[in-house]
């Protein structure tokens, strides 16, 4: 068997001058990184009041909790639970249809390829932006005031925080359309809404629907929650029973949702699949 | 320029109309039913959630005077022609902004361990036992689809109000959707570095340490600094349930009809998001070049 010669360690950092002597700026970077980031982590635990007795004695609680929470159990207001699961759904449902209504025009406005201005683009990307900067509990805050309490609030809220989510989406799905069907149809002599409407939105409507149903199924989880304020929905039954601590109903509750977001997810997932076809959807 | 262009014979016209009209009828069908279904369903939801347009449009009034309302002061005028009365307690505000952009980080970050111990263990191509595979992926699957205000508002129970449960309910948030993300971009890396350094007789901690890591360390970190992002808007409304940051004060101010300070805490929430957006993505930009961006 032969010997492998052994390395030449001067000549090898000869050659290979970056491996062996890196600038120490570049040595030090790492590290210096990792040090800063755990400087700011412990200053945010300080900063934070956490401390070792709070956390044995939470942790504590939410074993207690935990233990509490078995097994779950509806008590008697099941029916109660499954109308509050129905009107969840419902808030979905409708928030996402009326969001990717309300978007559809304006996305057209935020695309580069339809309006090439940036001063038009400007604003109404900003704007869409601001929407979607705002989270969909305040939006439910503040169409409580407006609409009164109830899962209407819930639906226009959801509608409103998915109308900026897909604004930005749609606009981005209608840049990436190929310019090639577009021309093809201005060749005919097309005017520009006959581009928009057989152009772009065969190419882009795939897309949308597929976006739309991703969002279908996390806006179940968002309007789970928006009860928590008081816009409708299984959050409300939620909330309220951690307030008076049934853990039982909660956990039974936490089930419910957790079920219930499977199947949407699974229903949609085959629905994607049927529209834009297994390849498009990884 | 007038070239002919050629016209088939009108027989073999005709079949090729009558196939395509047929296949399109098939479509055409196929489209109304869905259209049907989803109407239906439509209908079925606004029942669901008792919509009410008379009450949508005879208070749409309220929604736009809403916005006219937060943007006006006390006195009645317009919040941008005094602006040290509209922003009076900025430096209050900006604190708690603080506090907010805090419980992300640390959220994020103590999220993100977690998820980096774990993912290695819910990746196929890393060797775990399939049992223990199966449960870090289904206690993955549980931490991220239960929204993270649920557990802000059990923990708030648990370990008293204030921040700490807001950080620690991000966090448990934030194990399951970066482990879910991490090990999927485990699953993808190539596993010819890891036989080479099988190949030397190196343990499993030192293949995951110098043939795995390399190859994904960069995505991890993507990863991260999008979800920060993501999270500091979760943290914006932790306070609504006491667990700390700005959402106190702004349900405050909403309940109770402050009208100049919403506009003005919300001006600041927007703000401080837009600066964190452009930062993480700038940062991630700089760190791992424009294909990192998922």
């Amino acid at each position: 068997m032969n010997q492998l010669p052994a390395p030449d360690s001067i000549e090898l950092r000869a050659r290979y001058p970056d491996v062996f002597d890196r600038p120490i700026l570049a040595r030090l970077a790492t590290p210096a990184m990792i040090i800063g980031a755990f400087g700011i982590f412990v200053f945010g635990l300080v900063g934070l009041e956490f401390s070792p007795a709070r956390m044995l004695a939470g942790l504590h609680q939410l074993g207690w909790i935990t233990l509490l929470m078995i097994p779950p159990d509806p008590g008697s207001s099941l029916p109660t639970y499954l109308v509050a699961m129905g009107e969840t759904l419902s808030i979905a449902l409708l928030g996402t249809t009326l969001a990717a209504a309300l978007a559809l025009p304006v996305s057209l406005l935020a695309a580069r390829n339809i309006v090439p201005s940036n001063i038009f683009r400007f604003p109404v990307r900003r704007f869409l932006d601001s929407v979607r900067g705002v989270d969909t509990l305040i939006w439910a805050l503040v169409w409580i005031n407006v609409v009164g309490l109830g899962p209407f609030a819930g639906v226009l809220a959801i509608a409103v925080s998915d109308f900026g989510a897909f604004g930005k989406l749609f606009s981005e799905a209608i840049e990436a359309a190929d310019e090639k069907q577009v021309e093809g149809i201005r060749a005919s002599g097309g005017n520009a809404l006959h581009e928009i409407r057989f152009g772009l939105m065969p190419q882009v409507l795939p897309v949308i629907a597929g976006q739309v149903l991703y969002f279908i199924e996390s806006n179940t989880r968002s309007a789970t929650i928006i009860g928590i304020v008081g816009a409708g929905g299984i959050g409300l039954q939620l909330a309220e029973q951690i307030r008076v601590l049934e853990w039982q109903k909660v956990s039974f509750l936490i089930l419910m949702i957790l079920v219930a977001v499977a199947a949407i997810d699974w229903i949609s997932g085959k629905l994607r699949f049927a529209i834009i076809g297994r390849r498009a959807v990884a | 320029m007038t070239a002919a262009v050629p016209i088939l014979p009108s027989q073999q016209l005709a079949t090729l109309n009558e196939a395509y009209r047929q296949a399109i009828a098939r479509k055409r069908l196929r489209i109304t039913l869905a259209t049907a279904v989803f109407f239906a369903a439509l209908v079925i939801a606004a029942i669901g959630a008792e919509v009410n347009l008379r009450t949508f449009f005879s208070h749409f009034g309220n929604f736009v005077g809403y916005f006219d309302r937060i943007l006006t002061l006390e006195d009645g005028t317009r919040v941008w022609t005094n602006i040290g009365e509209w922003l009076w307690g900025w430096r209050k505000w900006l604190n708690l902004l603080g506090e907010t952009v805090l419980i992300s980080y640390v959220g994020t970050l103590s999220g993100a361990i977690f998820a980096f111990a774990l993912n290695f263990l819910a990746a196929e191509n890393t060797w775990p036992a399939p049992w223990l595979r199966f449960a870090v992926k289904r206690f993955m699957e549980f931490c991220r689809t239960v929204p993270d205000i649920v557990f802000a508002l059990i923990f708030v129970i648990a370990f008293g109000l204030g921040p700490m449960a807001g950080v620690l309910a991000i966090a448990i948030h934030s194990i399951g959707a970066l482990g879910k993300q991490f090990s999927e971009i485990v699953e993808n890396a190539d596993m010819k570095p890891v036989e080479g350094v099988r190949s030397t007789g190196a343990g499993w901690i030192w293949c995951m340490r110098f043939a795995v890591l390399p190859q994904v360390a960069a995505g991890f970190a993507s990863y991260t600094l999008l979800r920060f992002e993501i999270n500091v808007r979760g943290a914006s409304v932790m306070g609504f349930v006491g667990a700390g940051g700005i959402g106190q004060e702004l349900v405050v101010a909403i309940r109770k009809f402050y009208y100049s300070d919403v506009s003005a805490i919300l001006l600041m929430i927007i703000v401080t998001v837009f600066v964190i957006d452009i930062a993480t993505g700038w940062a991630r930009g700089r760190l791992f070049g424009k294909d990192a961006r998922p």
